[in-house]
């Protein structure tokens, strides 16, 4: 392995090299005098939590922002990025966290509109499925974008950053949204990229991947560098000292002994969200009070629908069996969100800005839109009791926000995600559905919003996770089942749910005789 | 060939000025202004004069300015209604069809009961009880309610198409106004034509007990101007103070946050347009009962197309509402003026009224966005 400070071997120049970068914003400095050199063919990772600056510096390279002060060099070469164009005519491509992509477009037209002229529409497709089968990121070129998941929407930017053929591809917490087997496959793609002279920088916050993947690793915190390491030779304890200045605290899971059950699904059939949605074929599940279940699964599953047929966005229909969702004893199929949270059914969506909560719209008005703390005789709001629960939530769950009335928008996207469940913890609820828990949120808010799930359990709660991190499924659960193709496994106890065999089953392939058990199993304790 | 062309780009600022934003329909005001002092020029007027008969001569003293309040009392209420609409993404259009439906209905209600001397004395022969039970005090009020219901029932059919057809609410809402207009037109030339009007298309006069009272003698401002006052508070809160605006709120902004806090789209839907229907309807009920006292085939003339522009220029805020109705009425009296004093044609109201919504929306475009101008690099193959 090379010195930290010195360049590979082979390559006397970095490609890339950054010397003092300044950025300011109103009332914050978001990088402060940064420096980072990329190798040729070097996998550098940068680590840091949300709000350290990670973003601006990759808009920075991008070209997307331009920096206050500092250089860059390209090839050695002191280089203006004056627009994302610029930087792409260099070869560096980025994939960002948030897509950028045209809701109404196909995955091909979507791809297409990025590319140079005088490439048909049907060879873009076609180069889509073989760089998707090459990579294992398989994606329908003729699917629209809204119909797509989150996962497989990314998996459309990582296609389309890799048909610019790049010298240096930016990843943005890629592996957020893949499952294990994807993160195996993205890792060998990304390592053959590196290896046929592509540089990576891949900002990411999980430190295991870090020191799985990365050559390299410049560390940020508050805008400024704290360390450039060889991660293979950090301990994760001390790249998060470096991350964070202190080692979050271990999750505490007490025993609980499970009770009646308070969410049961029976033989549940559903269209897809969309044409292109995946329906959901005869699902069962069950939840106890005072237990989690995860179901894990690649995105675009069925998780969508799932989700929504619980929360009661989507109602069973007429020709359906209402009783096919049960809360505690009441058939709940065909009540609508507002029902059921009155029964004490909560949920925590996926998107946080437009669904979870409004972007123009203050904290304290976010409130209302599952809380009636703000809602007086009559139907008048009360905004002093809105401003109250807004406060509270806010000191309760360490929100980072100017007052109750900050726009929901003005947050990040970990400091939202922590109001939107601290919103749905505080209304004490009996069974909770939480989609993405921790999706794109930092060490330290994500560590919390756990421990808040887990103390929810302890209070005798049923929760069920969704998510598409397998870890996060793993420390927090007690059993899993596993999604695909619309259909869902037989539960599994998290002691018997090693990454191998999940990964197995998020293909369908789960023993059919363990399931026909389950299915007979559970038909009574449902009823 | 190198070819170099300079291509203005829009990129949008980080956080629009709030002062800008209320500034907005002021610089548009100016803009128009402007053009029109320019149209003057070219149409051979004195700007000044051209200018000063829109903008100063409706406000000097109380007649003229009398007649500034009651043109702006119908924008202002089709406008409040509208401003619930277009708050909850539903696209009304057709606040015109609901004003002259609450002008019919609301006609046809003060005929009824307006004593058997009236062209339907045949049609209410037996219906002296009626107007009997119906004693003189609640004889207005009925009128006025027979107007909120026609409208609301107009905008009932493009809330019912698009609630059972997913029929668009914007092209359904628009050709009403057509069927309204000839409906009124079959009314007034057909059965409701006042036998002894010399075969003029309108109906009788309402009788006395029926009129909406003025407010000052001398002048034909009415009550309608105070409940239009009254209007605005009350949809203040209604917007900012209440749960089921709230709800409409939210549906408009973020559906899909509407749909996970279960706030019925359907709702929605009707909730806002009975309530614009009902609003265009008095609107229209109040200017039969108030000024006109008959109905003719030119009961509107387009308040509630102009109203679209009041909700706009005001920025669907109540109190703005208030404000750009009157500006819009003062346009709307300053062109009848042009026709009399500068022997202008008459649409040049319709010029000014189109060139303000869009200076206002080139405005708002420029508060949200900074323009960036670059060159276009010739594409080298």
């Amino acid at each position: 392995m090379s010195e930290p400070t010195a360049a590979r071997p082979g390559s006397p120049t970095p490609r890339l090299q950054l010397e003092g970068i300044t950025r300011h914003y109103p009332g914050v400095k978001a990088n402060d005098g940064i420096d980072l050199h990329v190798a040729a063919g070097e996998i550098h990772a940068v680590l840091g939590e949300n709000g350290a600056g990670k973003s601006t510096l990759m808009k920075i390279i991008h070209g997307s922002v331009r920096p206050d002060a500092g250089t860059v060099r390209w090839d050695g070469e002191p280089v203006q990025l004056a627009s994302p164009a610029m930087a792409q005519a260099l070869g560096i491509s980025m994939v960002y966290q948030h897509f950028s992509l045209f809701e109404t477009l196909s995955v091909a037209e979507n791809v297409w509109l990025g590319l140079p002229r005088g490439e048909t529409l049907a060879s873009v497709a076609r180069r889509i499925e073989a760089m998707g089968a090459s990579y294992d990121l398989a994606v329908d070129p003729g699917s629209p974008v809204h119909a797509l998941s989150v996962g497989e929407r990314q998996r459309v930017e990582i296609i389309r950053a890799l048909l610019g053929a790049p010298r240096l591809l930016i990843l943005d917490e890629p592996t957020s949204v893949l499952a294990p087997q994807a993160i195996d496959g993205l890792f060998a793609t990304l390592r053959r990229l590196a290896a046929e002279g592509c540089s990576i920088l891949y900002v990411s916050h999980k430190l295991d991947e870090i020191r799985a993947l990365c050559d390299r690793c410049t560390v940020l915190r508050a805008g400024r560098v704290t360390g450039e390491v060889v991660p293979a030779r950090e301990t994760p304890a001390s790249l998060s000292q470096l991350m964070i200045g202190t080692e979050p605290p271990p999750l505490t899971r007490t025993n609980v002994a499970p009770g009646q059950v308070a969410l049961s699904v029976h033989a549940l059939s559903m269209q897809g969200e969309t044409v292109h949605g995946t329906p959901l074929e005869q699902v069962s599940l069950q939840v106890r009070t005072g237990e989690i279940l995860g179901i894990a699964g690649v995105s675009g599953n069925g998780q969508q629908a799932l989700l929504a047929a619980l929360s009661g966005e989507r109602t069973v229909d007429r020709t359906g069996d209402r009783a096919a969702i049960r809360l505690f004893d009441h058939p709940v199929g065909r009540l609508g969100p507002r029902e059921r949270r009155r029964l004490g059914l909560h949920f925590v969506p996926e998107e946080r800005l437009g669904r979870g909560a409004v972007p123009a719209l203050g904290l304290d008005r976010n409130t209302l839109l599952t809380r009636d703390e703000g809602v007086g005789r009559g139907g008048c709001l009360r905004p002093d009791a809105m401003r109250a629960l807004a406060q509270r939530l806010i000191e309760r769950f360490g929100v980072r926000a100017e007052g109750p009335a900050s726009a929901a928008r003005s947050l990040s996207g970990g400091n939202l995600q922590k109001f939107i469940v601290g919103r749905e913890i505080d209304a004490a609820p009996r069974v909770l559905v939480v989609a993405q828990p921790t999706w794109g949120v930092d060490v330290g808010a994500a560590a919390l919003i756990r421990a808040e799930l887990l103390a929810l359990r302890e209070r005798g709660a049923a929760l069920l996770v969704v998510s598409e991190d397998l870890d996060e499924l793993l420390t927090l659960c007690d059993r899993l089942q596993v999604i695909a193709r619309g259909r869902l496994s037989p539960s599994l106890p998290i002691a018997d749910a090693s990454p191998a065999r999940i990964g197995e089953w998020m293909s369908g392939l789960w023993p059919q005789a363990v399931m026909a058990d389950a299915a007979a199993g559970a038909v009574p304790a449902a009823r | 060939m190198m070819r170099v062309t300079l291509l203005p780009r829009f990129e949008p600022r980080g956080r629009p000025s709030a002062a800008m934003s209320i500034a907005s329909p002021l610089i548009a005001l100016l803009l128009t202004a402007l053009l029109a002092a320019a149209l003057f020029v070219a149409l051979g007027k004195d700007p000044w004069r051209g200018l000063s008969v829109f903008f100063i001569e409706p406000l000097s003293g109380w007649r003229p300015a009398s007649e500034v309040l009651l043109k702006a009392t119908p924008l202002a209420l089709c406008a409040l209604g509208l401003s619930l609409c277009y708050r909850s993404n539903i696209w009304n259009v057709g606040a015109e069809g609901q004003f002259l439906l609450g002008a019919i209905a609301a006609g046809g209600m003060a005929l009824w009961i307006g004593g058997p001397q009236g062209a339907l004395g045949s049609l209410a022969a037996g219906d002296g009880m009626f107007a009997a039970l119906a004693g003189r005090p609640l004889q207005l009020p009925l009128v006025l309610l027979a107007g909120v219901a026609g409208g609301a029932a107009w905008a009932a059919i493009t809330a019912l198409l698009r609630d059972r057809c997913n029929a668009n609410e914007i092209l359904v809402s628009l050709m009403l106004v057509y069927v309204a207009q000839q409906l009124l037109g079959y009314l007034v030339f057909g059965p409701w034509k006042d036998p002894a009007g010399f075969n003029f298309p309108q109906t009788p006069t309402f009788a006395a007990s029926t009129w909406l009272p003025p407010l000052m003698a001398g002048t034909r401002l009415h009550w309608g101007f105070v409940l239009a006052l009254l209007a605005v508070p009350l949809f203040w809160f209604v917007l900012f103070r209440s749960w089921r605006g709230f709800q409409l709120d939210v549906s408009g902004q973020a559906p899909a946050a509407a749909r996970y806090a279960g706030f019925s789209a359907r709702r929605a839907l009707w909730t806002a347009l009975l309530i614009s229907g009902g609003m265009a309807g008095l609107a229209g009920a109040m200017e039969v009962a108030g000024p006109l006292r008959q109905l003719t085939p030119h009961v509107s003339t387009g308040y509630g197309f102009t109203a679209i522009i009041v909700v706009f220029v005001g920025r669907l805020h109540p109190v703005g509402i208030l404000l750009a109705a009157i500006l819009l009425s003062m346009m709307l009296i300053g062109g009848e003026y042009a026709q009399s004093r500068l022997g202008l044609p008459g649409a040049l109201t319709g010029v000014f009224q189109g060139s303000m919504l869009f200076m206002l929306l080139a405005c708002d475009t420029l508060i949200h966005s900074r323009v960036r101008w670059r060159h276009a690099r010739p594409v080298s193959s």
